[in-house]
C-alpha cells in the first residue's frame, strides 16, 4: 500500500507521519508538496499536523485552498482512506470533507500531553484492529481542538456512528461530547486531534496509535486482491 | 515625499548625538580616528550598534578568555553562529544558548518568541537541522500580578514560536526570586544535528560573489535593539517598546526549510543570521571573517515600509532574515529555491577586496567603513573589580542548621516552593514531542532525544542555581557546571560540552565585574575537570532595574551523548524491592538552600562546598554503572536535599513507595544541599556489582509497593507521607499561585 503525506507550508508533523508509515508500519510512503495536482498513484492520503500557513486567519482555512486539496477531495470521493491529524483534521473541516468546526481549547492554552481515548467505533476502516471500547493512550498537542457542531449534525454523527474516538479521562479541550475524532458518513475520511503517529514506538512510550495504520492496511488489502 | 532630515557629521559631534546611540566620547573619538573624518549619521549608527556590549563583548572579552574552548571532539568553538561537537558516525551536534531578557521585560510574549526564533536561526545558519529547544527562565516571586503576567506571557511566547515552527521544547528550568522581579531572564537554547560535510560558516569569500538577502522584509522594528540590550532597565524602558521585534514563526519555518535545502547547494559560499544589529552585523562579520569587503545597494533590500533611510535599514532587527553569499552567476538557482517556499531571495550586493562595508542608497554612497573596525576593533575594557563586603561577611558566618519541628510539613512546604514544584503547567504548553524523537520528556533530570536511524541519543539540560552564585560566585559557578553534568550523567549520557549565557548586572560596577570574574573562574575550573569545553554562548549584562542587579546567573546549557538508547535512565524508581542508595554524605550546608529560604526568608552564609575531583570520580563511576546495566534509576540530590529527591523519584507512573533510614542529624540528612550527591536505585541481583563500581554508594533502604514515603532515623520515624499527598502538593503549587 502506498501512502501520500501532504506537506503544506507550515506542516510540521509530516516527518513523524512519514516515519510512522515507513519505519513502524513498513509500508511505502512519499511526501507530496501542496502544489501537486495528481494523487492517483496513492492508496491512502495523510494530512499531517502542524501550523499550515501559520494558522493565520483560522486553522486550516488557507491550506484548504491549496492546489492539492481538489485531489484530496477526489480521493475521498473515490473511497480512498483519508486521515487528517490535528491541523490535518482542521483542514478537513475547512474543506467540508468533515462536518463541524474547531474552537480554541477551553483553557485558551496549547496543551501537549498523553491522553486516554476510547475507541467509540471499532468498525471503521481505521479502527478494526482495536477492541470495541478499548482505551488507548495517544498524545495530543494543540491549541484549537475544541470540536463543535450543531445539534442536527451531532445527531447525524451519532446515528451514523461517525464518532470514532472520544476522550476517556478528563476532556482536555472542552470538545462537544468529548469528541476526539470523527469520520465522514462514508467512513473513509477520519479527522482526529490526537496524534497516532506519535504513538508507534515503544521507546517513545506508546504504540497504541499503530493500530490505526494497521487497520487501514488490513482493510485495504481485503478490498484489493493482489494479482501476482 | 517625506524628507528625512538627519543630523550632519558636525552636529553629531557637537551635540553628542552619538551618546544617545550608546557611544562614549572616547569611542566616538576612536571612530573619528579610524575613519580619518567625522562619521555621518548612518556610520555613527553602524559603530554604535557593532560596538555595543551585545555585539562586541567589549566588557566581557577578558572574562570569556578564561573559558577552555578546545577539546578533541570540538569541531567549532565560539565565534560562529553556534558551536559544534562531534558525536561519531560523521554526525555532530550543534548548540547555543542566548538571552532575550530586556525585550521580554518590556513585551514578554514577543520578547520570548523572538528569542526562540533568533537562536533557531543561529543553529540552522550553521547548516544544522534544529532538533530540540530548551530554555532557562527567571522571574520574581509569583506574588504579584506583574510577575504572573510576565511568567504567563513568556511561556506563551516560547510555546507560540516553538510549537508553530515544529521544534520540540524538551527541557529547561524556571526559578523564582525577588532579584528578578523587574528584570526577568529569558534564555533560549537550540540543539541541532548536522553531518560533518554540511557545516557552513558565515564568511563572505570570493571577490565578485553575490550577496543575497533572503527571508522576511525589513521594517522599522527593533532598531537599536542591541543597544537597548546593553543598558540597564529603568522606568523609561517602556518607551523602548518599539525596539522589541515581532516574530513570525511561520515565516521562519519556511526560511528554515529553504535554508536547509540551500545548504546542499554548491552555489552557497556563506550564510549568516541577521540577528542583533541585523544587516550591519551579518555583512560586517561575514566580510571581516573572510578578510574581504562587502558592497550593498540598499535600494534593493526588500522593505516592508516606505521611505526607510539607510540608517533604519541597517539597524533594523526585523526577524526571520538571513544574509547569504553565493557564487556569481548562480543567483537564479537560489531565487528559484526560495520561490518554492514563497520567500524572497534578492541580490543586494557583492563581495569586494577593499575590506570596507560600502553602502549605496538612492545612487549615493551613504556609508563606507572598514569591516574590521566594526567587527573586530571595538575597544576592550578591563573594568575594575572589587570583592564586596557582603561576600566577606557571608564567608565569615558559621554554618547554621535551620530549625525544623515537623519534617513532613517541611517537606510538603519545600515541594510547594515554586522553584522545586512541578513545572508541568509550563511544559504542558510546549509541544515537546513533535519530530517523534523525544525519549525523555520534560520533568526528569535531563531531556533525551534520540538520533533517528542510529542507536545514539542526545541528553540535554540547562542549569544554574544563582543563589549559590550570589553567596559565592566562584563556588556557584563550579556548581552550575557540575550540576548540569550530574543531570546529563543521570540520564545515561557522557557530557560533551557546554554553551553558557552569562546574565549579570552592570559590569561598570566593580562588585558586579568581580562576580563575573569569579563565576567564570569557577565555571572554567569545572569545565576543565569535567572535560566539557565551552563551545559558545552569550553575555547579557546590565540586568538591573532601577540600580538593583539580578543574582549572578551564568546559565549552563549542556549536551551529552547517549551511546546506546539502552542506557537511557530516568529519576523514577522502577520496581518494588529495588535497593535505594545515596552517593555522598550530607553535611550541614544550608547557605542558599531552599530550606534556608523557606525558614529564614532570605539567603546568607557560605554556599555548599564542591570538590571537583570527587564530583568527576562519582560521575564517571555512575555512568559506568549505568552503561553496565546496573542502575534502575538515577537522580541528583539538589534543591531541597534528599527528602525532595526521594519524593521526586516516587512521582513516576507507578504507585511505588520508599522506606529509607538516614543517619546523623535529621535536618541535615533530609534537606542539606551538599553537592556531588546522587540518589540511585538498583535491583537486588546487581547489588554487588553496583557497589563495586560506585565506591561511595551507601544503601539506605528499598523501594516499596505501598505508595508511602517513609524516612526514619535510627531511633524514630522522621517522615511518613502518602506519595499522592506529596505529589498533589508538588503538582498543584504553581497553578495555585497563578490563580
Amino acid at each position: 500500500m502506498k501512502f501520500a503525506v501532504i506537506v503544506f507550508p507550515g506542516s510540521n508533523c509530516d516527518v513523524d507521519m512519514f516515519h510512522a508509515i515507513k519505519d513502524a508500519l513498513g509500508e511505502e510512503v512519499e511526501y507530496v508538496w501542496h502544489s501537486a495536482d495528481n494523487l492517483d498513484e496513492y492508496d491512502g492520503i495523510l494530512l499531517p499536523g502542524g501550523f499550515s500557513y501559520g494558522d493565520y486567519l483560522r486553522c486550516g482555512a488557507i491550506a484548504r485552498f491549496s492546489n492539492v486539496m481538489a485531489e484530496v477531495v477526489k480521493a475521498a470521493e473515490a473511497g480512498k482512506p483519508v486521515l487528517g491529524v490535528c491541523n490535518g483534521f482542521q483542514i478537513l473541516l475547512e474543506a467540508g470533507l468533515l462536518p463541524g468546526a474547531m474552537r480554541r481549547n477551553d483553557g485558551l492554552k496549547f496543551i501537549c500531553r498523553n491522553v486516554e481515548l476510547q475507541v467509540a467505533n471499532n468498525e471503521t476502516m481505521f479502527t478494526t484492529s482495536y477492541e470495541a471500547n478499548e482505551t488507548i493512550t495517544v498524545p495530543i498537542a494543540h491549541g484549537e481542538g475544541n470540536y463543535y457542531c450543531d445539534e442536527a449534525t451531532l445527531a447525524e454523527l451519532k446515528e451514523n456512528k461517525q464518532i470514532v474516538f472520544t476522550y476517556a479521562g478528563t476532556n482536555p479541550n472542552g470538545s462537544l461530547e468529548d469528541i476526539a475524532g470523527i469520520t465522514n458518513k462514508q467512513g473513509n475520511v477520519l479527522g482526529m486531534m490526537p496524534h497516532p503517529e506519535r504513538a508507534v514506538d515503544e521507546l517513545l512510550g506508546s504504540t497504541d496509535g499503530l493500530k490505526i495504520f494497521q487497520s487501514i492496511v488490513k482493510n485495504w488489502r481485503e478490498t484489493h486482491v493482489v494479482t501476482a | 515625499m517625506l524628507l528625512q532630515l538627519e543630523p550632519n557629521p558636525e552636529m553629531i559631534k557637537s551635540e553628542r548625538i552619538y551618546a544617545e546611540m550608546g557611544l562614549s566620547d572616547s569611542e566616538f573619538a576612536m571612530v573619528e580616528k579610524i575613519l580619518g573624518r567625522l562619521p555621518n549619521y548612518t556610520e555613527t549608527g553602524l559603530f554604535s550598534v557593532m560596538w555595543s556590549e551585545h555585539c562586541s563583548y567589549k566588557n566581557s572579552k577578558p572574562i570569556l578568555k578564561k573559558f577552555p574552548i578546545t577539546g578533541e571532539k570540538v569541531l567549532q568553538g565560539p565565534g560562529e553562529g553556534a558551536g559544534i561537537v562531534d558525536i561519531g558516525d560523521n554526525q555532530a551536534v550543534v548548540f547555543k544558548i542566548e538571552s532575550h531578557n530586556h525585550p521580554s521585560a518590556i513585551e514578554p510574549y514577543q520578547g520570548a518568541a523572538t528569542g526562540v526564533g533568533g537562536i533557531i536561526r543561529d543553529v540552522f545558519s550553521m547548516g544544522a537541522r534544529p532538533i530540540a529547544m530548551l530554555n532557562s527562565l527567571r522571574f520574581g516571586e509569583l506574588d504579584n500580578d506583574r510577575v504572573k503576567y510576565l511568567f504567563k506571557e513568556v511561556v506563551a511566547g516560547i510555546a507560540g514560536y516553538g510549537n508553530c515552527i515544529g521544534i520540540p521544547t524538551v527541557g529547561g528550568e524556571v526559578q523564582f526570586d525577588p532579584s528578578y522581579e523587574g528584570n526577568p531572564l529569558v534564555n533560549a537554547m537550540c540543539v541541532g544535528l548536522i553531518n560533518h560535510e554540511d557545516i557552513k560558516k558565515g564568511q563572505a569569500h570570493g571577490v565578485g560573489n553575490t550577496v543575497m538577502y533572503v527571508g522576511a522584509k525589513t521594517g522599522r522594528d527593533g532598531i537599536h535593539g542591541a543597544t537597548f540590550a546593553s543598558e540597564e532597565l529603568s522606568e523609561d524602558s517602556d518607551e523602548k517598546r518599539p525596539a522589541v521585534q515581532v516574530g513570525d514563526p511561520f515565516m521562519e519555518k519556511l526560511l528554515l526549510e529553504a535554508c536547509l535545502e540551500l545548504i546542499q547547494s554548491d552555489a552557497l559560499v556563506g550564510i549568516q543570521d541577521m540577528g542583533a544589529a541585523g544587516l550591519t552585523s551579518s555583512s560586517a562579520e561575514m566580510a571581516s571573517k573572510a578578510g574581504s569587503g562587502i558592497m550593498m545597494n540598499l535600494d534593493l533590500v526588500p522593505q516592508r515600509e516606505t521611505g526607510m533611510t539607510a540608517y533604519e535599514m541597517m539597524l533594523s532587527e526585523s526577524q526571520e532574515r538571513m544574509l547569504i553569499v553565493v557564487k556569481k552567476g548562480r543567483e537564479q538557482e537560489i531565487v528559484d529555491l526560495f520561490t518554492k517556499y514563497d520567500l524572497e531571495a534578492v541580490a543586494v550586493g557583492e563581495v569586494t577586496d577593499d575590506k570596507n562595508l560600502t553602502l549605496y542608497h538612492q545612487g549615493q554612497i551613504v556609508a563606507q567603513v572598514p569591516v574590521d573596525a566594526l567587527a573586530e576593533d571595538a575597544p576592550v575594557y578591563h573594568k575594575p573589580s572589587s570583592e564586596p563586603q557582603r561576600f566577606r561577611d557571608f564567608q565569615a558566618m558559621e554554618p547554621k542548621v535551620p530549625a525544623v519541628t515537623d519534617y513532613k510539613e517541611t517537606l510538603l512546604a519545600l515541594l510547594q516552593q515554586p522553584t522545586i514544584a512541578s513545572k508541568e503547567w509550563v511544559y504542558d504548553q510546549y509541544d515537546y514531542m513533535v519530530r517523534t524523537n523525544t525519549v525523555i520528556a520534560p520533568g526528569s533530570d535531563a531531556a533525551v532525544v534520540r538520533v533517528r536511524g542510529t542507536n545514539k541519543a542526545l541528553a540535554m539540560t540547562t542549569d544554574c542555581n544563582s543563589r549559590y552564585l550570589y553567596l559565592d560566585p566562584e563556588t556557584g559557578g563550579k556548581i552550575a557546571v557540575a550540576e548540569a553534568a550530574r543531570n546529563i550523567i543521570c540520564s545515561g549520557a557522557e557530557p560533551l560540552a557546554i554553551t553558557d549565557c552569562l546574565n549579570f548586572g552592570n559590569p561598570e560596577k566593580p562588585e558586579i565585574f568581580w562576580q563575573l570574574e569569579k563565576a567564570a573562574d569557577g565555571m572554567s575550573d569545572a569545565c576543565r575537570t569535567l572535560s566539557t569545553p565551552v563551545i559558545g554562548g552569550n553575555v547579557s549584562l546590565y540586568n538591573e532595574t532601577n540600580g538593583e542587579a539580578v543574582y549572578p546567573t551564568p546559565v549552563v546549557g549542556m549536551v551529552g551523548l547517549v551511546k546506546d538508547v539502552k542506557h537511557i535512565t530516568t529519576q523514577s524508581f522502577k520496581n518494588e524491592g529495588d535497593f535505594i542508595y545515596v552517593v555522598g554524605e550530607a553535611k550541614p550546608e544550608f547557605g542558599g538552600s531552599e530550606l534556608q529560604k523557606l525558614t529564614e526568608g532570605e539567603i546568607f552564609g557560605r554556599a555548599p562546598e564542591i570538590d571537583l575531583d570527587v564530583e568527576q570520580a562519582r560521575q564517571q563511576q555512575i555512568l559506568a554503572a549505568i552503561q553496565a546495566g546496573l542502575i534502575k534509576s538515577a537522580h541528583d540530590v539538589a534543591e531541597g536535599g534528599l527528602a525532595v529527591a526521594l519524593s521526586e523519584s516516587l512521582f513516576g507512573e507507578k504507585a511505588l513507595g520508599a522506606s529509607v533510614t538516614v543517619t546523623g542529624e535529621a535536618v541535615t540528612a533530609l534537606f542539606s544541599e551538599t553537592q556531588s550527591r546522587f540518589l540511585i536505585s538498583v535491583s537486588p541481583e546487581n547489588q554487588a556489582a553496583f557497589e563495586a563500581t560506585v565506591k561511595d554508594a551507601v544503601q539506605i533502604g528499598t523501594v516499596t509497593n505501598d505508595a508511602t514515603l517513609r524516612i526514619s532515623s535510627e531511633e524514630t520515624t522522621l517522615v511518613e507521607a502518602n506519595v499522592q499527598e506529596l505529589q498533589t502538593a508538588w503538582k498543584g503549587a504553581i497553578p495555585c499561585l497563578l490563580k
